[in-house]
């Protein structure tokens, strides 16, 4: 049994490295279907990204009346944050806003000096509520608006943003089920490119298939080697899709970064290294060992 | 040793190649296949291969009906045969020595066993020299030794050779049929499917002629007569 498993492996070896040509074809052709498969697992991990960061930037704002104590605020921030929906909550004083407006328009003398012609502090408190996901913002806001601290409300600064949150909700949604649809259809026509390169090499081996079968090789014996090959070749598709994707991810760090401030897409890539490298070498394997195993299927019915 | 009963081969839509051929042939016999191109011969080879199923009829080695074995057991059949070919069929990606050691490689033999064996089948059929060769890199009388000793290799019941000598020069030929003689001298039946004239008359040895698919002459010591 071993060395039979020994005999199939130096068979498979052999094979590809004295037809270097089909072997190159091959794992060029397996490194475009690894790398396809690639770009959809980055792609749908940097969507997922941008889309949480987008996300989290998205809150609901609840402003008090003038006249609400501190105490009121934070009887209404502890009972809103027990609500399950709610991820975090961040209170901002009179004082604060006021701090955080002047800090903004300190160049603009027009808004400064109408401030200084109010005299007094415009600015309401307001607790910001963000919540785990954007189709909970409308639960968080009927909520409040049915809640016993209702009178505490000057407005919920919510149907002004509802739009924005509805579009990321609508964003993610659609992104999820056309990603989806993409990523099946590419990968199908990556399959079925890999499928086909290793079918052509295989039906240029029929003749060799059809005279190990004379001699009296079992059908394991002749399929094993192409097995191997596949496999071989699909690792090596593997690591040159690697290689590709760690240059690419470097080359196109910063234009990426201009793009989404919050995305380091080399160091993304790099934390996600081995989760990449595995999900390229199961493909790759996977692909050509499937693809070997149905190729050479019809040619051994000799 | 080898049976063929009744045996009759049609391919579509109504080509007939074997038409009710029956014949027997003993264990240690050298029997020639004496015919045309297109009078069965090759047909009959590969029926005894189970390359190809009969119409009707049977066929056994020993005594086994071919066409009752399973597709998976048909490579244990496959190795009680050698068969050499007209075209060699050497694997083009395999030396000569890869090639002869293939045959071994399918039944398990150990590596000690084969590394002893083709060597000494590369010997006897002189191509020592030239183990390390691609098929690429031999002459036709070559190659056609590397597949005589491919099929001599793992001491079959039978050999089976379909025109080996069709594409060699008459020394060549020659070559070929006395390493036949001797592989049936050490025991093994050799059926050697030619029409090679000069061959078959100075064997003399059993010649089984086939005309249109039909036997029509069966001598114990045969004339090449078409």
């Amino acid at each position: 049994m071993i060395t039979s498993f020994k005999r199939v492996f130096r068979f498979g070896w052999h094979g590809l490295t004295r037809d270097g040509g089909m072997m190159i074809a091959n794992v060029f052709i397996m490194t475009m279907a690894v790398s396809v498969v690639t770009s959809l697992f980055l792609f749908g991990n940097i969507s997922k990204f941008i889309i949480s960061n987008v996300q989290e930037k998205v809150d609901v704002s609840v402003y008090f009346k003038y006249d609400a104590t501190e105490s009121d605020i934070m009887q209404a921030k502890k009972s809103i944050a027990e609500l399950p929906e709610v991820e975090e909550i961040t209170y901002v004083s009179k004082d604060q806003a006021l701090e955080k407006f002047t800090a903004v328009h300190k160049d603009n003398p027009v808004l400064m000096e109408s401030l200084a012609e109010v005299g007094i502090n415009p600015f309401l408190a307001s607790l910001g509520i963000r919540a785990a996901q954007a189709s909970q913002y409308e639960a968080v806001v009927n909520y409040l608006e049915n809640s016993n601290l209702n009178y505490l409300f000057e407005k919920i600064d919510y149907y002004q943003r509802k739009p924005v949150i509805d579009r990321i909700y609508a964003l993610n949604a659609s992104l999820n089920k056309v990603g989806l649809a993409i990523s099946l259809i590419m990968i199908l026509v990556a399959a079925l490119v890999a499928f086909n390169a290793v079918r052509l090499s295989i039906y240029n081996s029929r003749e060799e298939i059809k005279i190990q079968k004379l001699v009296g090789a079992s059908n394991w014996f002749v399929r094993g080697p192409f097995l191997v090959q596949g496999a071989v070749c699909g690792f090596f598709a593997a690591l040159i899709s690697l290689l590709l994707f760690v240059l690419l991810t470097l080359g196109f760090n910063s234009q990426a970064g201009v793009l989404f401030p919050d995305l380091h897409l080399f160091s993304f890539f790099m934390s996600n290294f081995w989760m990449i490298f595995l999900v390229q070498l199961l493909t790759g394997v996977i692909l050509g060992t499937f693809s070997s195993l149905v190729a050479v299927r019809r040619y051994l019915r000799v | 040793m080898i049976k063929f009963e009744k045996v009759n081969k049609i391919y579509p839509p109504n080509t007939v190649a074997l038409d009710n051929v029956s014949f027997e042939i003993g264990p240690k016999e050298f029997v020639c296949l004496v015919g045309k191109s297109g009078a069965g011969k090759t047909t009959l080879l590969k029926l005894l291969m189970a390359e190809e199923n009969p119409s009707s009829g049977k066929v056994f080695l020993g005594s086994q009906d071919v066409q009752a074995i399973s597709h998976k057991h048909l490579p244990e059949l496959r190795r009680k045969i050698g068969a050499i070919f007209q075209d060699y069929r050497l694997l083009p990606s395999k030396t000569a020595y890869e090639n002869v050691a293939y045959a071994m490689e399918v039944i398990g033999a150990s590596d000690q066993e084969i590394a002893r064996d083709v060597a000494d089948v590369l010997d006897i059929v002189g191509l020592k020299e030239k183990a390390c060769n691609f098929p690429a890199q031999l002459s036709g009388g070559e190659r056609q030794r590397v597949a005589i000793a491919r099929a001599l290799i793992h001491r079959p019941e039978v050999i089976l050779a379909d025109e080996p000598t069709g594409n060699l020069d008459p020394y060549n030929t020659l070559d070929i049929i006395r390493l036949l003689l001797k592989i049936n001298e050490f025991g093994t039946t050799v059926v050697l499917s030619t029409h090679n004239k000069e061959a078959v008359n100075s064997l003399a040895k059993r010649a089984i002629t086939l005309s249109e698919g039909k036997i029509i002459r069966d001598e114990k010591i045969g004339r090449f007569i078409l």
